[in-house]
C-alpha cells in the first residue's frame, strides 16, 4: 500500500488517521468511493490512539474492551485490506475551498493533488498554561498530560518523579495511574470544578485504586522554582473560580501536569474557508457531517470533543460515506461546481462557480471585468482550455464596464466533461 | 457478622453506575443503582476479588519505538498489579513483535497472559502499521 506516486485526483482525500480519520477512510471506500487516500503528519497511522496505552476502548463498537492500539490496530488492518492508500510523514498546509490540497512530507516531498470530496480528521489539541494563565515562574518541568503520556508510552522518557495534575479530565487521571505503576509519585489531582470532569470509572480504577487524593475546587495559584519546578501553590476557589485566602497550600512537586481541556484543530478548516461555531471551536456542520463548505466534510474531535473514541469512530463512518456520495455524484456529472477561470485580460468573473447541471435548465449569463481596455473590435471567449464554447463579438473593452456573456445550454455536454470554464478577451 | 452497606462505582462500562451493595461480609444480598446486570456481578466480584485489566509497555530493542504497549488477556487481581508490572520492568523484546504476541504466559497461575496491544515494525522496516508495505 506503500505510496510512491500521488494520483492527481482522488475521490476522498481524508486529513488525519486517528479514529475519525480510519473510520472516514474505511467507510467512503465501502460506500463506493474508488481512490480514498489518508494524509497523516505522524509516521504512522492511529492518530492519539498510539499513546493511549490503556484499555476501554471498543466496547460500543466491539462489545470488547480494548487498548488503544489494538482498537486502532483494526481499523488499520481493515483499511489496509479495503486498499485504501496512505501518504505519511506528510503534513497538509493548505487546503481551497474547492478542494486543492497542498501537502508536504519527508518521502512525497511537496505535493499538490485535488479531491472530490474531503474529510478533514485532524482532531484536537490540548488547553496549555498559557491558556489557562498560571502565575508563577516558567521552569521546566510544566507539560500537558498527553506530551507526558506520549513520552511515557512510546517514547520510553519519564518526565518526573513527584507530580501534581491539574484537571480531573480522564487523560489527567489516566496518567496519574500510568505515572504511578511507572513508579512515580502523584501528589494530588486539583480540579477547579465542583465536579469531576472525566468519567467515574476513571475516578475509581485511576485515582481510588491507588490512594490518589482529587482535590475538588482547587486550582494552581504559582508555580515556583526557577529552573525546575520545585512545587506548586493550590489554592482553594469560591464558585466564580475566585482563590479564597488563606486556602493557599505549597505543594512539593518537580513536575505539573496540565489536564485542562482539549480545543478542535481548525488552522485547516479556517484556509478552506469552513464556518466553525464559536462553541465548539469546531465546523457547523449537517446531518451528513457536511461542513459549510460543499464538498467538505468533518468528523471526531475536530468538529467536538468527544466522551468516547467509538463515538469518533461512528462519526467517521458517517462522514466517509457521505464523503464517498458526494465524490461518486460528482463523477457522474451530478451538480458539479465548475470553476469561471480569468484568462487574458480577464480580473474577475461572476459568479466564480457554475453549476454544471445549471445549463440542462437555461442559459447562464455571467459577469466580467477586463485588466485593460482595449478601444477596438474584441472577442470575448469562454473555452474549456482547448475548444472554444462561445464567444461574443464587443465593440470595445474597459475596465470601468461590465462584459457579460451568455453561456448557452446547449453548451451543456461541453461543460460535463471539464471542471473549468476559462474566459479570455481577445482582440479579432 | 450483620449485613454492611457498601458503595461502589462500577467500572464495567462508562455510564459508571453508583452501587449500593447489601452484603454480609463478602456474600452479597443485595445491589441497587446498578442499570445492567453487569453492576451485579462486578459487585460481587469487587468484594470478594477485585480484579483490573493492566495496560503498561515494555522495552523493545531495534523497533519503531522503544517501547511496545502490552495488556493482560482478562483481569489480574489488584494485589498483583505491581508484581506484574515489576516483572514486565525486566523484559525486552527484539522487534518486529506482532499484535496479540504473547509477552508472558500463564501470570503467576492466574491464567492470564499478557499480550502485545500492537505490531511494531524493526526501525526502517515497512509493515502496515507504519502506512506502507
Amino acid at each position: 500500500m506503500s505510496l510512491d506516486r500521488v494520483k492527481p485526483i482522488y475521490d476522498v482525500v481524508v486529513i488525519g488517521s486517528g479514529p475519525g480519520g480510519l473510520g472516514a477512510a474505511i467507510a467512503a471506500k465501502k460506500n463506493g468511493a474508488d481512490d480514498v487516500l489518508i494524509i497523516e503528519r505522524d509516521n504512522e497511522l492511529g492518530g492519539i490512539l498510539v499513546q493511549c496505552i490503556h484499555n476501554g476502548f471498543g466496547v460500543e463498537i466491539f462489545k470488547e474492551d480494548l487498548p488503544g492500539p489494538l482498537y486502532a490496530h483494526r481499523f488499520i488492518q481493515e483499511a489496509n485490506s479495503l486498499g485504501v492508500e496512505v501518504l505519511s510523514d506528510t503534513m497538509v498546509l493548505d487546503i481551497t475551498p474547492l478542494r486543492k490540497i497542498t501537502a508536504v512530507g519527508k518521502r512525497a516531498g511537496f505535493v499538490e493533488l485535488e479531491a472530490r470530496a474531503i474529510v478533514l480528521a485532524m482532531g484536537c489539541r490540548e488547553r496549555t498554561r498559557a491558556q489557562i494563565r498560571i502565575p508563577g515562574t516558567r521552569p521546566a518541568g510544566i507539560y500537558t498530560a498527553g506530551t507526558a503520556q506520549r513520552f511515557v508510552n512510546v517514547e520510553g522518557y519519564m518526565p518526573g518523579n513527584r507530580f501534581v495534575i491539574l484537571g480531573s479530565g480522564d487523560i489527567g487521571m489516566i496518567m496519574a495511574r500510568r505515572l504511578t505503576l511507572e513508579g512515580a509519585k502523584v501528589e494530588r489531582v486539583l480540579e477547579i470544578m465542583p465536579f469531576l470532569t472525566g468519567l467515574t470509572r476513571n475516578y475509581v480504577q485511576c485515582l481510588l485504586d491507588y490512594n490518589i487524593p482529587l482535590q475538588l475546587r482547587h486550582t494552581v495559584s504559582r508555580i515556583l522554582g526557577n529552573y525546575r519546578v520545585e512545587a506548586v501553590e493550590a489554592v482553594e476557589v469560591d464558585e466564580n473560580w475566585n482563590p479564597i485566602p488563606g486556602t493557599e497550600e505549597i505543594i512539593p512537586c518537580d513536575t505539573l501536569l496540565l489536564s485542562v481541556g482539549l480545543i478542535p484543530e481548525n488552522e485547516l478548516s479556517r484556509k478552506a474557508g469552513v464556518i466553525l461555531d464559536p462553541i465548539t471551536g469546531g465546523p457547523v456542520v449537517d446531518e451528513s457531517m457536511q461542513t459549510s463548505v460543499s464538498g467538505i466534510f468533518a468528523a471526531g474531535n475536530v468538529v467536538h470533543v468527544y466522551d468516547l473514541v467509538d463515538w469518533v469512530t461512528e462519526a467517521g463512518f458517517l462522514a466517509g460515506k457521505s464523503a464517498a456520495k458526494f465524490a461518486v455524484e460528482m463523477k457522474k456529472g451530478l451538480s458539479r461546481k465548475v470553476k469561471l477561470v480569468a484568462g487574458a485580460n480577464v480580473r474577475y468573473i461572476v459568479p466564480q462557480y457554475l453549476d454544471s447541471e445549471s445549463l440542462a435548465e437555461s442559459d447562464q449569463r455571467i459577469q466580467l471585468r477586463v485588466v485593460r481596455p482595449i478601444e477596438e473590435k474584441v472577442w470575448v471567449e469562454v473555452t474549456d482550455g482547448e475548444h472554444l464554447i462561445t464567444r461574443k463579438l464587443e465593440r470595445y473593452v474597459r475596465p470601468g464596464e461590465i462584459v457579460t456573456i451568455k453561456i448557452p445550454k446547449k453548451a451543456y455536454d461541453e461543460v460535463q466533461k471539464t471542471d473549468k470554464l476559462i474566459v479570455r478577451v481577445a482582440k479579432s | 457478622m450483620s449485613e454492611i452497606e457498601t458503595k461502589i462505582i462500577c467500572i464495567t462500562c462508562p455510564v459508571g453506575c453508583s452501587l449500593v451493595v447489601t452484603h454480609e461480609d463478602q456474600k452479597v444480598i443485595k445491589v441497587e443503582g446498578n442499570q445492567c446486570r453487569k453492576g451485579i456481578d462486578y459487585a460481587q466480584n469487587e468484594l470478594r476479588d477485585p480484579r483490573r485489566m493492566v495496560t503498561t509497555t515494555v522495552k523493545v530493542k531495534r523497533g519503531l519505538h522503544p517501547l511496545v504497549p502490552v495488556y493482560t488477556s482478562a483481569p489480574i487481581p489488584k494485589p498483583l498489579i505491581f508484581e506484574l508490572i515489576k516483572k514486565l520492568r525486566g523484559v525486552e523484546l527484539e522487534a518486529p513483535v506482532k499484535v496479540g504476541q504473547a509477552i508472558l504466559k500463564d501470570f503467576l497461575g492466574t491464567g492470564v497472559d499478557v499480550l502485545a496491544a500492537r505490531d511494531l515494525p524493526q526501525v526502517g522496516q515497512k509493515t502496515s502499521e507504519t502506512g506502507s508495505g
